[in-house]
């Protein structure tokens, strides 16, 4: 038996080629080059990156779903790619698209996945937990997208996993039903599970995740908290933005250092950014003051996950 | 700028083989707050793997019969074939009455229908829906989702033949006993053949493409295959390309059994062979996403 220390999982050095491809001669391409990360009980570890860093096919090769062409992969123990049956039934998960047939019907669905499990979840208390009730008995081709993220999320949880894979969880859920489901991810990390989550929303890694690896282009481009990822990018940066609304067409940037630059956003609504220091300010409130002008808005930005994710893949100018 | 996050480089994240987490220890044990709680009670388990295996089949099985189109291909078709071949006169001059040349090609059209047709364009839309990713991550698992779909199969036919079966016997079919004795497995291995080389199309084509072919090819071996009109009543130049195929050989065997109560060796070969190239072609090429 493992100790609670062990990570539940452990990627090393992961590489996944694709191919062969026509359009590179018919060369392999190689989609995943080295990542390597761990996730433990008791917390929310996110992949983090744009749409086609790579995220889906990591999360894929951990759970057997795709054959691998480098590193090693542990989950609980054990080499995910051929998994054995108990295995299985102490990992959830659940896919992007869901999986589900579209035929059938939420509740019968539930029921049939639970009876792969020795001591499944209560269906009848996920299904009351995520709202499947109105619905439950509805043809699956005829749920919204939201809908059908909540019954493949209750799916994932039939078997009370150890280990729970989600595939970009808020995919298509409203604000109501985003809501349920952190409250319940926050919820299962409380009891323990080691959740392993992708999202390309900075705002679901911000709310959710304890420890954030930011991939891009088949690689983790960092790692850390939030806090940690937050600071080590505003100490690298030191790169603030500040705003204000105030009358058009005015030049607050004379009265400014010069390395700060100011641009008019739309008329009236001006962004100074660079490295702005205490004494920029006080510049700003004398300037207003010699005008005796009063800002109607002011807001000192600090750098949020999506500066940093932008600063650190470098996805800006793509 | 991608590689200037001196902290979480260089404290947090593992760069490279033999440095990673493996052998470095936990990447982010760092954190405070964590306190694995109390999990250890309990550990997750697969139910029996014959329960898992014979839940999938029942729950496949249900599928087959609720699916309108499929019923069609599975009942109405080889019923309407079976009574046009007992009114028309196109089994005539064969030594045996037209119902007992008739029933056991038709019983050999059903498990083509379902074991073939119907459960290859459902294989193949699963597929495109990420069902078979699914529910290859729960304690069912490739094998046993195929094993569960085999037996939908068998047990879709069984079905199929008790109806076939008794809707002959109104129209005066006479097999003899141990021709139904034989008939049973060779059907059984039929639709075996016929699962392997259905799962290869729904794994390897995309699902339109499996719809349009297993369609095309139910209607193409079903007239001219040997299946249900024997080989001396088709076109002389497919009379002797039929015996190789697996619709000609289980529509041979069927009959030497039914009507005869004879054994066709070489039948029972080429549907082992199909059996087998398929199955191994399958388990080779079939690609699950």
């Amino acid at each position: 038996m493992l100790n609670s220390d062990t990570p539940a999982l452990v990627i090393d050095g992961l590489i996944k080629d694709v191919g062969p491809i026509a359009a590179l001669d018919g060369r392999m391409k190689r989609i995943i080059s080295g990542i390597s990360l761990s996730a433990h009980r008791g917390q929310v570890t996110a992949l983090l990156g744009a749409n086609g860093a790579g995220k889906t096919t990591t999360i894929e090769c951990a759970q057997g779903l795709q054959k691998r062409d480098g590193g090693t992969i542990t989950l609980l123990g054990e080499d995910p790619e051929r998994p054995s049956a108990a295995l299985r039934a102490r990992v959830g998960v659940m896919l992007q698209d869901g999986g589900l047939p579209p035929s059938a019907r939420p509740l019968a669905l539930l029921r049939h996945v639970a009876g792969m499990y020795a001591t499944p979840r209560s269906v009848d208390e996920l299904v009351e937990r995520l709202g499947l009730g109105s619905f439950r008995d509805t043809t699956i081709r005829r749920l919204s997208g939201g809908q059908k993220q909540r019954v493949a999320l209750a799916a994932s949880l039939l078997g009370n996993p150890e280990v729970l894979f989600l595939d970009e969880p808020s995919a298509g859920l409203d604000p109501q039903s985003r809501r349920v489901v952190f409250d319940l991810i926050r919820e299962l990390r409380q009891e323990g599970l080691a959740i392993i989550l992708t999202t390309h929303l900075l705002d679901d890694a911000q709310k959710l995740a304890d420890y954030v690896y930011i991939v891009d282009n088949g690689a983790s481009a960092a790692a850390g908290t939030v806090p940690e990822l937050l600071s080590s990018a505003a100490s690298a940066q030191g790169h603030r933005s500040l705003t204000f609304e105030s009358a058009a067409g005015l030049d607050p940037g004379a009265a400014l250092r010069p390395h700060l630059t100011v641009t008019e956003t739309r008329p009236g609504s001006y962004q100074i950014s660079g490295l702005l220091e205490p004494a920029d300010l006080a510049d700003l409130a004398n300037w207003w003051a010699a005008r005796d002008t009063m800002p109607t808005s002011l807001q000192l930005a600090s750098r949020s996950l999506e500066d940093v994710f932008l600063a650190l893949a470098g996805t800006d100018g793509r | 700028m991608s590689n200037s996050t001196p902290q979480s480089r260089s404290t947090a994240e593992p760069t490279s083989a033999g440095h990673g987490p493996a052998a470095g220890g936990p990447v982010n044990a760092a954190l405070p707050e964590r306190a694995p709680a109390e999990r250890t009670a309990r550990t997750p388990a697969p139910a029996p793997l014959r329960s898992r295996v014979l839940r999938q089949g029942r729950y496949e099985t249900l599928t087959m019969l609720r699916n309108g189109e499929q019923l069609i291909l599975a009942i109405v078709l080889p019923l309407l074939a079976l009574v046009a071949l007992s009114v028309l006169p196109l089994l005539d001059g064969l030594g045996a009455s037209r119902i007992n040349i008739a029933t056991p090609g038709v019983l050999a059209l059903c498990a083509m229908s379902t074991a073939f047709t119907g459960q290859g364009i459902a294989t193949g839309f699963d597929r495109r829906y990420g069902v078979l990713r699914f529910l290859s991550t729960t304690p069912l698992g490739k094998a046993g989702l195929i094993a569960g779909k085999v037996l939908a199969v068998l047990a879709v036919l069984v079905l199929q033949s008790a109806v076939v079966a008794v809707v002959a016997l109104f129209l005066g079919w006479h097999p003899p006993l141990v021709g139904i004795l034989l008939g049973i497995p060779l059907l059984a291995l039929g639709a075996i053949s016929f699962t392997a080389l259905g799962l290869l199309v729904a794994g390897t084509a995309r699902p339109e493409a499996t719809l349009a072919l297993t369609n095309l090819l139910w209607i193409l071996l079903g007239a001219l295959g040997g299946i249900v009109l024997p080989p001396t009543r088709l076109p002389v130049v497919v009379q002797d390309v039929v015996f190789f195929l697996p619709s000609g050989a289980l529509g041979e065997a069927m009959r030497n059994a039914l009507i005869a109560g004879q054994l066709n060796f070489f039948a029972v070969v080429i549907l082992l062979g199909w059996s087998v190239l398929a199955s191994a072609a399958a388990v080779r090429w079939f690609k699950w996403s």
